[in-house]
């Protein structure tokens, strides 16, 4: 579990409303710095609602309300005077479908840094390179840099779409079910990338399986309906789950 | 009859209905060429009418219509596309929005005759434009943005939700998500809702009628604030107005009103398929 000077993000107290739905209730969790944290429990728990909370996508979606707070290295996200795309820059997010945007592979890569004001072409290629070769998908597309992304394999989209949020050097990176879409050895793929690259990225992922969790996680948050039930390092709560409600769910009586 | 039969006769009184929507069309596309190609020449197209409009050309109504067109493209796309965008990625669902949505659909069903008199009050009387290309324009313009606005906030609609999402988690705020993403998918619907809109405008008389269309002008407008023939309004006047008119002149007439509403439709076919060919999703 983090010590108080490894916190990435700090979430206290957050309840989430659509509409009259409540999503979350009262979660409170400290996410450590490079390392892999995993949200798990069966649909329905909240995990996707806090993970969009922490990069602030919610904010898209009409009709909802929020309380409690959550901080990044100590600063409070929510806080009236946030720059958003510098937080989005700062928080990436890769999502559960592969959903490159029209264009080429390089496009998709470059678009963020774009935005961001990046404009000299050998920077970009740079950054095109450095990117791709991180996601583990450069020796398969380094020749294809120029065709539509679309044109890609799943297993292929999805780590660009890593490739992509990478290109932003982001500090933390959300993953909601990466792999929910890709075969066994895409799969694999994006795991070992996540391992690799957790050593330089806090990386928060809701798993598509209750084997991904394990295999994945150096901490582990159970949800349930919206609370957050039990959370702790990963080699503990699969092995020896404290609630009878996480361990009824590992051994698979309900989900 | 079992069910196979019951189908097939469906089928095929689907397939009645499918050729009478059609028909009409070609009827009418036949009938007009047939009488009206033999008017069609290069000083019919390219000469000032002469003798009460009975012989010469029709020039000045088809410089005048091109005229009118571009005014109302000038005036309408930018106003049009950007209330699309307004309502389409900005706007709540909330009483305002859904008042001017309201008033759109009112927009459209309003009579030509009517947008006619409205540009008359306030285009040539009030703010004294007198009757003018500009007059004319405007009024079109305001005929034509309900269907600008609603076919290109439709086709905006239809862009999903996720490139909007993934653009704002990859830093962008949300204009350079319209910008960069959404506006060039939509783009297609939009260009098919701006060319009927001016389609429309192209083809219509009443509007023109009180703003800018002269009867006889047999020379070219000089400046914005000139008064013009134009083609519908002219097909109108020597269809009606004038006494021994040689029929094959009126028919020559409608033939290239027609030409140039069907060369325009080609137009945006051409470019709806070539963003639709870069499409990828």
């Amino acid at each position: 579990m983090p010590s108080e000077s490894n916190v990435k993000i700090k979430i206290e107290d957050v309840s989430y409303f659509y509409g009259d739905t409540r999503a979350l209730t009262d979660v409170s969790l400290d996410i450590p710095a490079n390392a892999i944290t995993v949200l798990f429990g069966p649909a329905g728990g909240g995990k996707t609602t806090l993970l969009r909370l922490i990069n602030r996508l919610n904010d898209m979606v009409d009709g909802t309300r929020m309380s409690g707070r959550i901080w990044l290295d100590g600063e409070d996200i929510y806080a009236p005077d946030v720059d958003l795309p510098a937080l989005r820059r700062r928080v990436g997010m890769v999502f559960a479908l592969p959903l490159p945007l029209p264009g080429t592979v390089r496009e998709n890569v470059i678009y963020g840094p774009e935005l961001a004001g990046i404009r000299d072409r050998a920077e970009q290629d740079g950054i095109v390179v450095r990117s791709l070769k991180r996601a583990a998908l450069w020796d398969e597309v380094k020749d294809r840099l120029d065709d539509p992304a679309s044109a890609l394999s799943g297993g292929q989209q999805q780590r660009l779409c890593i490739a992509r949020s990478l290109a932003l050097e982001p500090e933390v990176l959300l993953l909601d079910e990466p792999t929910s879409g890709l075969d066994p050895i895409s799969t694999a793929k994006v795991e070992a990338t996540l391992e690799e690259l957790k050593g330089d990225y806090t990386i928060v992922i809701v798993p598509h399986s209750i084997q991904q969790a394990g295999r994945l996680a150096d901490c582990a948050a159970f949800f349930l309906m919206g609370e957050m039930v039990e959370y702790r390092p990963g080699e503990e709560i699969f092995v020896n789950p404290r609630k009878q409600r996480t361990e009824d769910y590992i051994t698979g009586r309900f989900g | 009859m079992n069910r196979y039969q019951v189908q097939k006769v469906g089928f095929i009184l689907l397939a009645v209905v499918a050729v009478i929507v059609v028909a009409p069309i070609l009827l009418v596309i036949g009938a007009i060429a047939v009488r009206g190609i033999g008017a069609i020449s290069w000083e019919f197209l390219t000469a000032m009418p002469r003798e009460g409009m009975r012989a010469g050309g029709i020039f000045p109504a088809i410089v005048g219509t091109f005229w009118l067109t571009l005014g109302t493209a000038v005036a309408a796309i930018p106003i049009g596309v950007g209330g699309a965008i307004y309502l389409s990625e900005y706007a709540g669902d909330n009483l305002l929005t859904r008042a001017i949505r309201l008033a759109i659909i009112n927009l459209a069903g309003v009579p030509s005759v009517v947008y006619g008199l409205f540009g008359l009050g306030l285009f040539v009387l009030f703010l004294q434009f007198g009757t003018s290309i500009v007059a004319g324009s405007l009024t079109l313009a305001i005929m034509t943005l309900p269907i600008i606005i609603s076919t290109a906030e439709e086709a905006l609609r239809s862009v999903p939700t996720e490139f909007r999402t993934v653009s704002a988690s990859l830093g962008g705020t949300r204009w350079q998500g319209i910008r960069q993403i959404v506006l060039p998918q939509a783009m297609p619907g939009i260009i098919t809702g701006v060319i009927l809109g001016l389609l429309r405008a192209a083809g219509e008389t009443a509007p023109i009628l009180f703003t800018v269309a002269a009867f006889f002008l047999p020379r070219l407008p000089q400046s914005p604030f000139d008064q013009t023939m134009a083609l519908p309004y002219h097909l109108y006047v020597i269809s009606t107005q004038v006494p021994g008119m040689p029929e094959e002149v009126q028919y020559g007439t409608a033939l290239v009103l027609l030409g140039l509403v069907l060369s325009l439709n080609i137009v945006a076919t051409i470019i709806r398929s070539t963003y639709r060919r870069r499409r990828e999703w």
